[in-house]
């Protein structure tokens, strides 16, 4: 490429491509003028990240042209790169507003990426943290980031949200401890009830200064109190954890040595806090800032525990009236099940042994409900009425209730224009395939009866068989040859061999398999009957194999609706369930092909097996509802995903139906193997042989 | 005939392992032993099944045989095959055979490892028949009445491969083996490591806190036995940092993210 820079109407044509395709009624020659100044490298830059915005929302490429001369000001070609990109990722997170915003904010970007070494992100944090905070609690807590800036942290009870970035001290390993201790705080905070107990009512405490001025001071020093009260409950259990606490925040200020001396107790209550804070809000004073504040927004928390105490307590009542039911004794309250111990012992229904046969969810509950309230309510360990055991009410909602329910899986997505992934782009719901027909399966093994039976024999020929090893040092039993060798040898003079054993091995196949089926809409007919009709001959090859195997459909509408449909689980075997969801194997919508693939690899890590496989079955190009997905994106994540697979382990096979005979298969497919049929009707013909293939 | 058996010679435990009993393990192990009824222990890694087994060995002054079962295990592993001395061949009873013989206890440890085709030859063993096909000796080995069998597996697995057969499984009386309550565990931490009761109480909150994380990083917890080991290693002159580090959350996780949070976890309790 020539060094010469572009001249202001070059720019502003190649400006016109990119983002004025639609917006007519704006100029280019202004934002030209600007660029034209800049090394024609930077210039590039400029249309490149321009181009690929644009593609995302148009108005952020309009601002990264328009902005980029002062950018340039105040960062390098790194930070620019950096600058466009988090506006991209602030846009797939909170939308427009917060994108232009960070744009227009650059002086703050350059702080913010110049002070990157003492600042710590919640990102780099959070996995150690929250399996830091799992292995406190024992319940689950949520983390989560509050991307705006100066954000405090609190708590609902059921997560805890922190600032996306710590600064405030001088280094980034200690703004690391400082995320460790604000959650270490807030998770005592539901663990050593200072949201109330059965006992104290935080809000009925509050109410005097509740609508008044002093509301907001109030709540300072309840968080202040609660800090001095909780650092020595956590001494107790936790006594490096407190002293790591008491290192980051120093000597308490001055002003609170008397508070420290009434509550930093072991045994100090909340009902001791809220008697102190009594008394600091008789004066007049406010409360002293720490270097690890938090914020206490009672309201919520009271809000979430009371639907999660109502959800425990349902579910132990419901695990009770199963256990009393199924034991068949009658329900009348056992004398022995009274109100647990409170805070800090474990659940212990000990003197009835019925209890300790709780289902986990049910003691999990009863943990939660013993953490939250200081005792399991005597209400739950009395049955309620009849009714079976079930952990949770799950309805099954329509199709169109989907995005509403929360996804089981987030996924990654690779964008290759910014070569970055898009965060948690994907949200994945799991289902099962509702079972169809049940006698398609047998009408398809009696229209196939000769080639299953063809199949069936060449798979069982792959099966692992035992073998006999002759000479051997050790083993079952003597190999007789040897020995007579053996004893002819040393009758001769001659050294005879020790090696006088046969020994057994198996060879063990070590397989699992996992089939992925193309559900989109562009299956229908054909594509879909050759699909069911593998789907069998595949099942009888495996069965006859004794790989451990599992299908499961994919289909999709836009990033937030991605469906994987389960028709074979690895434990579930071929049986008649199974058969008839093959059966109703259907096309559904789209393809969004590579958080399939990222969510069945996932699965398939979790199988034993040394070696695992993953065999895509789909129809060509992947696709979705708007016209991102279609085209180079798609093509470029599904490569990534498969790439990804690779990486972990997995090796990937694709199965592909593609009539126009497509040249992008070589470069997705890049990681994997791939075969491609040019007549549909073969598919169930030659599946059972592609997998014997890769086998064998 | 002769039997010519190479068999080794079973010795009782002479001295009385440390056991802690938490329920009523050790009455029904006797009332099993007496009514000739095969046992079953279920429970985790290292809650304390093996040393269950040799205190009742102890008390029941019986000689205990104990096989650790490996996918590689065979039948005649078990039960004896014929080795050449010279230019005979001499039968060696495998620990199964002797075990009956002798009308010791065996102890199968963790029986799902073990072949399919090895675990069928113990069934005769352990129904009302009570007898050991020696098939390669065309001879059937009666078990006397002090013989007994205790097999015992980690029910965790949750593996399709690692699952005990229903006709096995019918065949015992089976108990349940879990860690026990957090002031009996110190107990036995301090008195089998040899430490204070702080440490080993701080100890079993180590514990604690990482089978909260089993599931979420962790296939399992801490169990006793890798508290125990800490704890020897404190008492030893190990920095309580140290011997957790190498003890506990090395052994736990070779992943680097979870040891990460191990350490906090351990710097947490320390």
């Amino acid at each position: 490429m020539t060094q010469r820079r572009l001249f202001g109407d070059e720019l502003g044509k190649r400006l016109d491509e990119v983002l004025f395709a639609s917006h007519s009624h704006r100029s280019a020659t202004r934002i030209a003028e600007g660029l034209e100044a800049l090394s024609r490298d930077r210039q590039e830059r400029v249309l490149h990240w321009a181009n690929v915005a644009a593609g995302t929302y148009a108005e952020i490429g309009y601002q990264i042209a328009t902005l980029a001369p002062q950018a340039f000001a105040l960062l390098d070609d790194a930070g620019f790169d950096a600058w466009a990109l988090a506006s991209l990722d602030a846009f797939d997170r909170q939308g427009g507003r917060a994108a232009m915003d960070l744009l227009r904010d650059i002086e703050g970007f350059r702080g913010a990426r110049g002070g990157a070494l003492a600042v710590a992100k919640f990102s780099d944090i959070e996995a150690r943290l929250s399996r830091f905070i799992q292995g406190l609690s024992g319940r689950p807590l949520s983390l989560s980031a509050d991307p705006e800036a100066g954000a405090a942290a609190w708590t609902d009870s059921e997560t805890i949200h922190l600032p996306a970035r710590l600064a405030s001290l001088p280094r980034t390993e200690a703004n690391r401890g400082l995320y460790k201790v604000l959650a270490v705080i807030l998770w005592a905070q539901t663990r050593y009830g200072t949201f109330g107990s059965a006992l104290v009512d935080l809000q009925a405490a509050l109410a005097p200064w509740l609508e008044t001025v002093d509301h907001a001071r109030a709540l300072r020093w309840l968080s202040v109190l609660e800090a001095v009260r909780l650092e020595a409950k956590i001494a107790v259990d936790l006594p490096g954890l407190a002293a790591e606490i008491a290192t980051l925040r120093g000597p308490w200020p001055t002003v609170l040595t008397p508070m420290v001396a009434r509550l930093s107790r072991p045994d100090a209550t909340l009902a001791d806090t809220l008697a102190v804070l009594s008394d600091c809000m008789a004066g007049g004073e406010d409360a002293p800032l720490l270097p690890h504040q938090v914020k206490i927004d009672p309201a919520a928390a009271l809000r979430v525990r009371a639907a999660r105490v109502a959800r425990d307590k349902q579910i132990l009542s419901r695990a009770i009236n199963a256990l009393k039911g199924s034991s068949g004794r009658p329900g009348p309250r056992d004398e022995s099940m009274a109100p647990l111990a409170a805070e800090g012992g474990a659940v212990d229904f000990n003197l009835s042994d019925e209890a300790l046969a709780l289902p986990p969810e049910a003691r999990a509950a009863a943990q939660s409900l013993l953490q939250d309230l200081g005792e399991v309510p005597p209400e739950c360990l009395v049955p309620a009425g009849p009714g079976a055991w079930q952990p949770t009410e799950r309805t099954d909602g329509g199709e169109g209730l989907a995005d509403q329910r929360e996804p089981d899986r987030r996924y990654d997505e690779w964008d290759y224009r910014r070569k970055a992934y898009r965060k948690d782009w994907c949200h994945l719901f799991e289902s099962d395939v509702a079972p169809g027909d049940a006698d398609y399966v047998a009408e398809v093994k009696r229209r196939h009866a000769g080639l299953i039976r063809q199949i069936r024999r060449r798979f069982e020929m792959l099966r692992g068989e035992d073998r006999m090893l002759g000479r051997q040092a050790e083993g079952e039993e003597l190999d007789l040859d040897a020995a007579v060798d053996a004893i002819a040898d040393s009758n001769s003079g001659m050294e005879s061999s020790e090696r006088l054993f046969r020994r057994r091995i198996r060879n063990e196949r070590s397989l699992a398999a996992m089939f992925m089926v193309d559900m989109s809409g562009s299956t229908k007919g054909w594509v879909n009957d050759a699909e069911r009709e593998s789907l069998v001959m595949l099942c009888e090859a495996l069965e006859s194999l004794g790989d451990a195997y599992a299908i499961y459909g994919f289909s999709g509408w836009t990033r937030t609706r991605s469906d994987i449909y389960r028709i074979k689980r690895f434990d579930e075997a071929y049986d008649s369930t199974v058969q008839a969801r093959i059966a109703a194997v259907a096309a559904k919508d789209y393809t969004r092909i590579g958080v399939a693939t990222r969510h069945l690899t996932e699965l398939l890590l979790r199988q034993p097996a040394r070696h695992r496989l993953l065999v895509t079955l789909s129809d060509g190009r992947p696709d979705d509802y708007g016209d991102e997905y279609r085209g180079h994106y798609g093509i470029e994540d599904t490569r990534r995903a498969l790439q990804e697979a690779r990486q972990r382990g997995v090796r990937s096979y694709c199965i592909t139906i593609d009539r126009q005979g497509a040249d992008y298969l070589a470069h997705m497919y890049g990681a994997a193997h791939y075969t491609v049929l040019h007549d549909v009707k073969k598919l169930p013909l030659k599946i059972a042989d592609i997998y014997r293939r890769l086998v064998s | 005939m002769k039997i010519e058996t190479l068999a080794p010679q079973l010795a009782t435990i002479a001295e009385e392992p440390y056991y802690q009993a938490i329920g009523d393990e050790t009455a029904l192990f006797e009332a099993a032993y007496a009514r000739r009824l095969p046992l079953l222990l279920k429970g985790p890694t290292g809650c304390g099944k093996t040393r269950f087994v040799e205190y009742m060995a102890w008390r029941l002054k019986r000689p205990l045989v104990t096989v650790a079962c490996h996918d590689d295990l065979t039948t005649a592993d078990l039960v004896g095959r014929y080795l050449i001395v010279g230019n005979q061949t001499t039968w060696v009873d495998g620990p199964l055979t002797a075990a009956v013989r002798a009308g010791a206890i065996c102890y199968l440890d963790e029986i799902v490892e073990a072949r399919k085709d090895t675990i069928v030859v113990i069934h005769p063993l352990a129904d009302a028949r009570r007898m050991l096909a020696v098939d390669k000796r065309g001879e059937m080995v009666m078990a006397p009445d002090s013989f007994m069998l205790v097999v015992s597996y980690n029910p965790g697995y949750q593996s399709v491969l690692k699952e005990i057969k229903p006709s096995t499984r019918q065949r015992f009386v089976a108990v349940d083996f879990d860690y026990p309550e957090a002031a009996v565990e110190a107990g036995i931490v301090a008195t089998e490591g040899k430490v204070d009761i702080d440490t080993a109480r701080r100890l079993v909150k180590l514990g604690e806190l990482t089978r909260n994380l089993k599931g979420a990083g962790l296939d399992e917890g801490a169990s006793t036995r890798l508290l125990v080991h800490a704890a020897q290693l404190i008492g030893a002159g190990i920095t309580p940092h140290a011997a957790c580090t190498a003890a506990v959350a090395r052994a736990l996780s070779d992943d680097p993210d979870m040891n990460g949070t191990l350490d906090d976890l351990v710097r947490a309790v320390f």
